[in-house]
């Protein structure tokens, strides 16, 4: 019974680190309705920026995330602005998948020129040292990243119903010609949207980095299980994704444990690919964020 | 206050509007007549900023805004209620109805608007909370109109405000046209509803297949033989 809370507790715990990453993802898909392939990158450069900062300067990561974050919001914001709006007007929108793909791979490449193809760690500052929570054991930086998960779907639900800009977000994903209409520049709501997008993978980058290391490659991983995460919890859905990360977290720790670490991935997919054919829209998805994805 | 000077626009390859002219002055209300696919509509989006002409002017006291995006003109105080309702459908009628604030000019008053439309409206005010979507379609084009005067712009233009509505709701949509003017609002309107549409309007046009036929003041349209017989069914 004791084995079974501690990997329950690690699933948990590996599900809060899946959460912080796809959160971005998919408000990005929800709002702007573009696929970011990139964001696994951005995850990378948010992990060397954080390495940069707390070797260079020796901060904590977590207080580097003060800079990470906002660093990351540019960068996401940059992307929309010159990436994909000139694309907007493209002949096919695939175009756009194309285009973060390609960003995806020169930020790789870009990491593997500064960096090499070495890993990079990020000093621990303590936040691998272990926490006794009643039966269990877990590692003091997977509970801040799990609060950290939760904290971002709260308060990324309070923002979208209750500012003035986040209604203006949400009225734009509905209807994008009538926000026009009430005066919305949708442009700019697109930028500011990646830029929150990005912003959140940032935070999830400085608190990852310390657990982590960094390497040019790191996002792909993350960014896979993210997309699993973001189809399970209904595109476009920010706490559906929490929930399906949750979820996916504990179906890795567990099969990783009762089945064989070999299996861990196969079994992940094999779920995924299930759910996908039973319930194509989302385990988690309403009428509500459906209507984000349609036009 | 607005003027519209030989615009061509269309979609993709296809043309629609040709040369097309018109004028609405300071406290008028002007309306646009024409069939089903004459272009009332591309023609109210061209002003809108939705759609931009290929060429020709659009002028608002005599400032160039052919080339402004939508939200800037919505900004110098023109508001399109478009055709089709076109809320958002998520959100409750009260946000939707605060969307229509979001203007800077109008946001300050935002609470006085809103009791305003809510008496205009009524029916409203019992549904505030509920999304729009769960709205009737008549409930839900209130709900657009309403939207459009919480703008508070100098110019509201109408496409098919009475569209879907039950005869004693049309009546009552048409009493709201007639005091948003007699607020002072400038009115620029296309209705099916041709007769009652002339009734409160002081001049209109008639556009047939994308190009401007005949303008004259409200009275002289509705004795016109052709309009009679076209649009009147007379
Ligand atoms: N988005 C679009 N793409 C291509 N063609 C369009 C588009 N919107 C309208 N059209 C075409 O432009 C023409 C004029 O349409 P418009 O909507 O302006 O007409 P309308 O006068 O408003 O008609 P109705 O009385 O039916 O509303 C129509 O032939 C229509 O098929
Ligand atoms: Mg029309």
């Amino acid at each position: 019974m004791e084995i079974f809370l501690q990997i329950l507790a690690n699933g948990v715990m590996l599900g809060g680190l899946f959460a912080i990453v796809a959160i971005g993802l998919t408000l990005i898909f929800g709002i702007v309705k573009v696929i970011n392939f990139a964001h696994g990158e951005f995850l990378m450069v948010g992990m060397y920026l954080t390495f940069l900062l707390t070797t260079g300067l020796d901060l904590h990561p977590y207080i580097a995330a003060a800079a990470v974050v906002p660093a990351l919001f540019v960068l996401g914001a940059l992307t929309q602005r010159f990436l994909i709006q000139p694309l907007l007007s493209a002949r096919d929108e695939h175009v756009q998948i194309f285009a973060t793909v390609g960003l995806s791979t020169a930020l790789m490449n870009l990491a593997l020129l500064i960096f090499g193809a070495d890993i990079a760690n990020t000093p621990v500052h303590g936040v691998r040292s272990q926490v006794q929570l009643g039966p269990v054991r877990v590692l003091e930086g997977q509970i801040w990243i799990l609060v950290a998960a939760v904290a971002l779907v709260i308060g990324l639900q309070f923002f979208m119903k209750r500012t003035t800009l986040g209604r203006a977000i949400r009225a734009t994903a509905q209807n994008r010609a009538a926000a026009q209409l009430m005066g919305i520049n949708d442009r700019l709501i697109y930028v500011l949207t990646f830029g929150i997008g990005a912003a959140c993978v940032g935070l999830g980058s400085a608190l990852i980095a310390p657990l982590y290391p960094a390497s040019p490659t790191v996002g792909t991983y993350f960014v896979l299980i993210a997309f699993v995460v973001v189809v399970l919890g209904g595109l476009g859905s920010v706490a559906g994704a929490f929930f399906g990360a949750i979820l996916i977290g504990i179906v890795d720790a567990m099969s990783g444990f009762y089945i064989g670490s070999d299996l861990r991935e196969a079994v992940v997919f094999g779920i995924f690919l299930v759910i996908l054919i039973l319930k194509p829209s989302g385990l988690f998805s309403t009428r509500l964020n459906q209507s984000h994805v349609s036009p | 206050m607005l003027e519209v000077e030989h615009i061509d626009a269309g979609y993709g390859s296809t043309v629609i509007l040709q040369d097309v002219s018109l004028r609405v002055d300071t406290g008028e209300v002007v309306t646009i007549v024409g069939a089903n696919g004459a272009g009332k509509t591309t023609t109210l989006r061209c002003i809108a900023g939705l759609l931009q002409p290929r060429s020709g002017r659009i002028r608002l006291d005599g400032q160039d805004i052919t080339e402004l995006a939508a939200h800037d003109i919505v900004d110098l105080g023109i508001t399109l209620i478009p055709e089709g309702r076109q809320l958002f459908p998520d959100m409750t009628v009260r946000e939707n109805l605060m969307m229509g604030a979001y203007r800077r000019e109008a946001r300050a008053c935002q609470s006085q608007s809103l009791s305003e439309v809510l008496d205009l409206f009524p029916r409203l005010a019992e549904r505030l909370d509920q999304p729009a979507v769960s709205l009737s379609g008549g409930e839900q084009q209130m709900v657009a109109i309403a939207r459009g005067m919480m703008a508070r712009p100098k110019i509201l233009m109408f496409d098919e405000p009475s569209l879907g509505l039950a005869p004693i709701i049309v009546s009552q949509v048409f009493e709201v046209i007639e005091q948003v003017a007699a607020s002072g609002t400038t009115v620029l309107i296309v209705e099916q509803n041709v007769f009652h549409t002339l009734k409160v309007a002081d001049r209109g046009y008639v556009l047939e297949n994308g190009r401007m036929t005949l303008e004259d003041s409200a009275a002289a349209l509705l004795a016109d033989d052709h309009v009679r017989q076209a649009y009147l069914g007379i």
